[in-house]
């Protein structure tokens, strides 16, 4: 009998899902708002609960794991999620349609992003993927009478059948090469009898398969299209925790099955990083749309976690899962911001952010400071993480690489403050009025613009979180 | 002593920050005192710590350690020496008469100031921190403030100076970065533990190669904010372009910050490196002194000649730097402190014209000490101190420092060259100083009175603190030098001590 309280969270997060599919139906049109409320509530019971098993860790079936390394980026999916949900509240309600199902989707895509960080066979964690993937290329379409959303569905669902068969042929010839699906029986059979053609073959597959997920060039170009039109609160969703969840598995396969290829695909993974950070920063220089520009420097962001990756270290692992965290509150602050500019001017161009500043502090502020984190400007939270992804290379020798990643990332300041000037420095436009926040929106964005400046000036706990999180992932 | 005197000293202006957050946004009047209040706050206590600074005893005091990151031997430690604390009171005394010289404000009042508390926190942090990583933060905290309050607050081209500034301060802490993470894992490696304590990190032996490269790192680094020729293109612009209070505090301070980071860290981190590197420094600085000088006496706008002025006497310290003697090392600082004081006031001066007359063009004034006597006799004073006069501050700095490099005996370049060569160039900035520095005050303040500026008011009220406290500053420590030399001394010392245990090297050329 498969010791079924481990999966307490999946099992949860699978009943929250489904759950509020039946209420969706349940409840009249008219009551739906509530739905949010729910979702919300549930998401945040979820986060309580995967903290508590923070340190719970075992093998369910033989290849699904529960360890710490996997419960941290449930937290983060968690947490991301909730961010979304709070986020969506009245930019669901303004798109009226089937509130139920949004949230429903929204839920069930974070179990597949769990099922995918904590799987640790490869039949699994295909599962996860697609669960995933499928329900993103819902949501983002869900702007019925958006073109843009629909194009931005299609996209998805094309590229992103396309990587999933990549990687899906990848994990089929690591099968062959191998003889197993459980990622720490390939690892020994890799230790045992080396590596063949079909192997490598295979890890480099997997590596494009993942590169897509991760948005690292020259993977990418699915991206910014689908970031653009999908309705703002599923970008920042889709930007933060899909993300960490292929870096999550990324790691999970690369360190656990493939450790031995390390002198192989580290070559290749400093490839993509290089160009990953160079061609985000660079092309996010002349975006002239808020959601566009954080595409392209969510995939700037993508590089310097890769970073982490190619250190091939616990300290290079602890690296990003402390950036990951991070990452999920700067940047869904930003696409906090630009969704409550959106509710109230329908608009996303960064020429219309124009004394922004002086119509609402906050909603500024927030953004900026977000942005700054992302920039890696102390004393935000992404100073401290960058910090830890740049000596974790430096550490390996690689000196040059963390010259490029850091004059890249001073190139993001150049255009993250370009929305700073637009904000500050602009003036409003005649007859402009305020831009009225939610509450509820209010208070996610207070609380992660506090998450960043705390993490930022006492970054001690979520760092030895990480940390040992990482360690245990490498003394199973 | 118990109390964190330090720490205080730099939360001061983050508890008049949350304050003014608080405060609505129309009681401008409000938001200024309450800024005024935070920041005489953060002055008394650093005069305070500067007369109970002990330095027979030397070293760094008022310690004071918290453990912050243990994983990573992260700690916020602060304390001072005979370096750092005048650093700390110049701030003070730049910061609190900035307040001031800012009083006349009227376009969004609460941002500014929040952002220039925010700003000087930073610069207040620098200068305490013995703890690498808590360095580098505080060292960036500063910059994104300025982009702001040169961005919104600024004249001349503003936006596309606060641009270029804000870009050349962060790629030239890119490259410190870099040398701090190497430094620290260097360390970890060869102390089998992990620490960013300056101090411990100092007791490393670090070879030759790695030296080499990493003060290199460090040079540009720190050498941007200094600014050393070729890296100083954003300091005139920026100065030029910031609201007074920020040229104030930046010219003053800030410049500083990169001076001090390249002795702090550079220099007494890797001695050798620093040997290597000097006849680079030695030869650069003297572009700084002439050339900055050169281009000071051609400008036409006031804040131009300030800022050109600046860039030359900072290679004043870049020479003291580079001849790494007792002497000249004690001259450096001293002249930080003093070029400090001194621009401020100039500064804070020009702003004040500015702001009633609405230019700054050299060429449309004349005679202005009837109209405005007391900002005469102050730009006067501060135009002596500038061009050296014995009895200011800039005196015995500058006086060290020729010194010190005089007495240096090495010749570079297979003998073309030796520092006594550099020293006398060097005094000739001093002449050139002298001729534009009187020019300006001849054509801007003396010569007949012009009708055109009858309406113009003489500074008063508030007006007068910056100037009358910045004077009295150069004057006290003009006439009184060794109530700052025996401090500064204090903490060259080990310094020097260490250069010379260092093995002696051939420098680069």
């Amino acid at each position: 009998m498969a010791n079924l309280y481990l999966l307490t969270v999946e099992i949860l997060t699978a009943a929250l899902g489904l759950g509020l599919l039946a209420l969706g139906l349940l409840v009249p049109k008219s009551d739906r708002r509530g739905i949010g409320y729910v979702a919300a509530a549930g998401l945040a019971g979820l986060m309580v609960a995967a903290f508590s098993m923070r340190d719970a860790s075992g093998v369910v079936l033989g290849g699904y794991v529960i360890d710490p390394f996997g419960t941290y980026f449930k937290i983060l999916f968690l947490a991301a999620a909730l961010l979304t949900a709070v986020c969506s509240f009245d930019y669901v309600e303004k798109m009226g349609f089937n509130q139920g199902e949004y949230y429903a989707l929204l839920v069930l895509a974070t179990l597949g992003m769990m099922v995918l960080a904590s799987s640790g066979e490869l039949i699994s964690l295909y599962l996860g993927l697609e669960l995933m993937t499928i329900t993103f290329c819902i949501l983002a379409a869900y702007h019925l009478n958006d073109a843009k959303s629909a194009e931005a569905g299609i996209k998805y669902v094309l590229l992103g059948a396309m990587s999933s068969a990549i990687l899906l042929y990848g994990l089929s010839l690591v099968y062959g090469a191998s003889g197993s699906t459980v990622i720490k029986q390939i690892g020994q059979t890799v230790a045992a009898s080396g590596a063949s053609p079909a192997l490598l073959l295979g890890t480099i597959f997997l590596l494009a398969g993942f590169a897509f997920k991760v948005t690292a060039v020259p993977f990418h170009m699915w991206s910014p299209d689908v970031y653009e039109g999908a309705p703002t609160p599923v970008t920042g969703f889709l930007s933060v925790a899909s993300k960490a969840a292929g870096f999550a598995a990324l790691v999970r396969v690369f360190f656990g099955a493939l450790p031995d290829l390390h002198n192989f695909w580290v070559q290749l993974f400093i490839a993509l990083a290089v160009l990953t950070m160079v061609l985000g920063n660079l092309v996010a220089i002349p975006q002239t749309n808020i959601k566009r520009l954080l595409a392209y420097s969510s995939i700037s962001q993508a590089g310097y976690l890769l970073l982490g990756v190619v250190s091939f270290s616990v300290l290079g692992i602890g690296a990003i899962m402390y950036y990951a965290m991070l990452y999920v509150f700067g940047n869904m602050g930003a696409f906090m911001a630009a969704t409550a500019f959106y509710n109230t001017e329908g608009s996303d161009e960064i020429k219309d952010y124009a004394g922004l500043a002086r119509r609402s502090p906050l909603v500024a502020a927030v953004m900026l400071f977000s942005l700054l984190s992302l920039a890696g400007i102390p004393p935000m939270a992404g100073f401290v993480g960058k910090f830890y992804l740049f000596m974790s290379i430096i550490s390996r020798g690689y000196i040059w690489l963390a010259i490029l990643g850091i004059l890249m990332s001073m190139v993001s300041v150049y255009y993250y403050l370009l929305v700073a000037k637009a904000m500050y420095l602009g003036n409003p436009p005649e007859g402009s009025r305020p831009v009225r926040v939610a509450p509820g929106l209010q208070v996610a964005m207070v609380v992660s613009l506090l998450v960043l400046f705390i993490l930022g000036i006492y970054p001690t706990p979520l760092t030895d979180y990480a940390m040992n999180s990482a360690m245990s992932f490498f003394m199973p | 002593m118990n109390f964190p005197i330090l720490t205080a000293i730099m939360l001061a202006p983050v508890v008049g920050l949350l304050l003014i957050l608080l405060i609505p946004e129309r009681e401008e009047l409000t938001i200024k005192i309450t800024a005024a209040v935070a920041t005489f706050v953060s002055l008394v206590l650093a005069i305070l710590a500067y007369v109970l600074f002990d330095h027979g005893r030397g070293g760094l005091q008022f310690l004071q350690d918290i453990t912050w990151v243990p994983a990573f031997g992260i700690n916020y430690s602060v304390g001072v020496d005979g370096m750092s604390m005048p650093m700390v009171l110049l701030t003070a005394i730049v910061i609190f008469t900035g307040v001031f010289a800012s009083w006349d404000m009227t376009k969004r009042v609460k941002e500014f100031f929040i952002f220039l508390l925010m700003l000087v926190t930073g610069v207040f942090g620098v200068f305490i921190s013995r703890d690498l990583f808590f360095f580098y933060l505080f060292f960036e905290v500063a910059v994104i403030p300025m982009y702001l309050l040169i961005g919104i607050w600024g004249s001349t081209r503003k936006e596309y100076a606060a641009m270029k500034l804000t870009l050349y301060l962060l790629v030239g802490s890119a490259f410190a970065l870099i040398g701090i993470i190497a430094t620290f894992l260097y360390g970890a490696q060869q102390l089998g533990h992990a620490t960013f304590d300056i101090q411990t990190l100092a007791t490393v032996k670090y070879d030759l190669g790695f030296q080499k490269f990493v003060f290199f790192l460090m040079l540009i680094g720190f050498g941007v904010l200094v600014p050393i020729w070729p890296l100083h293109l954003w300091s005139p612009d920026g100065h030029v372009a910031a609201p007074t209070a920020v040229s104030m505090l930046h010219a003053g301070v800030l410049m500083k910050l990169g001076a001090y980071g390249l002795i702090r860290v550079g220099v007494f981190l890797f001695p050798e490196g620093a040997k290597y590197w000097a006849p680079l420094i030695a030869v650069l600085c003297i572009v700084n002194v002439v050339y900055g000088a050169m281009i000071a006496m051609v400008q036409k706008d006031l804040k131009f000649v300030i800022g050109y002025s600046s860039v030359s006497h900072m290679g004043y310290v870049l020479l003291g730097i580079a001849a790494l003697n007792t002497l000249s090392l004690n001259g450096a600082v001293a002249q930080m402190f003093a070029h400090g004081i001194m621009t401020a006031l100039f500064f804070a001066l020009v702003g004040n014209v500015y702001h009633k007359a609405h230019t700054r063009e050299i060429a449309r004034f004349g005679g202005l000490a009837h109209q405005m006597p007391r900002v005469a006799a102050g730009f006067l004073i501060g135009g002596l101190a500038s061009l050296g006069l014995p009895g200011l501050n800039n005196f015995v700095a500058e006086f060290l420092i020729f010194m010190g490099s005089f007495t240096r005996e090495q010749s570079l370049l297979g003998g073309l060259l030796s520092y006594r060569i550099l020293s006398i160039m060097a005094i000739s900035g001093i002449v050139i100083t002298a001729t534009y520095v009187l020019r300006v005050v001849k054509n801007t303040f003396f010569g007949p009175r012009k009708t055109e500026w009858d309406h113009l008011e003489d500074a008063h009220g508030v007006e007068m603190v910056p100037i009358v406290v910045l004077v009295a500053t150069l004057i006290l420590f003009g006439l009184l030098p060794s109530l700052q030399i025996d401090m500064i001394n204090s903490g060259i010392a080990p310094l020097v001590a260490k250069i010379e245990a260092a093995k002696a090297i051939g420098g680069i050329f």
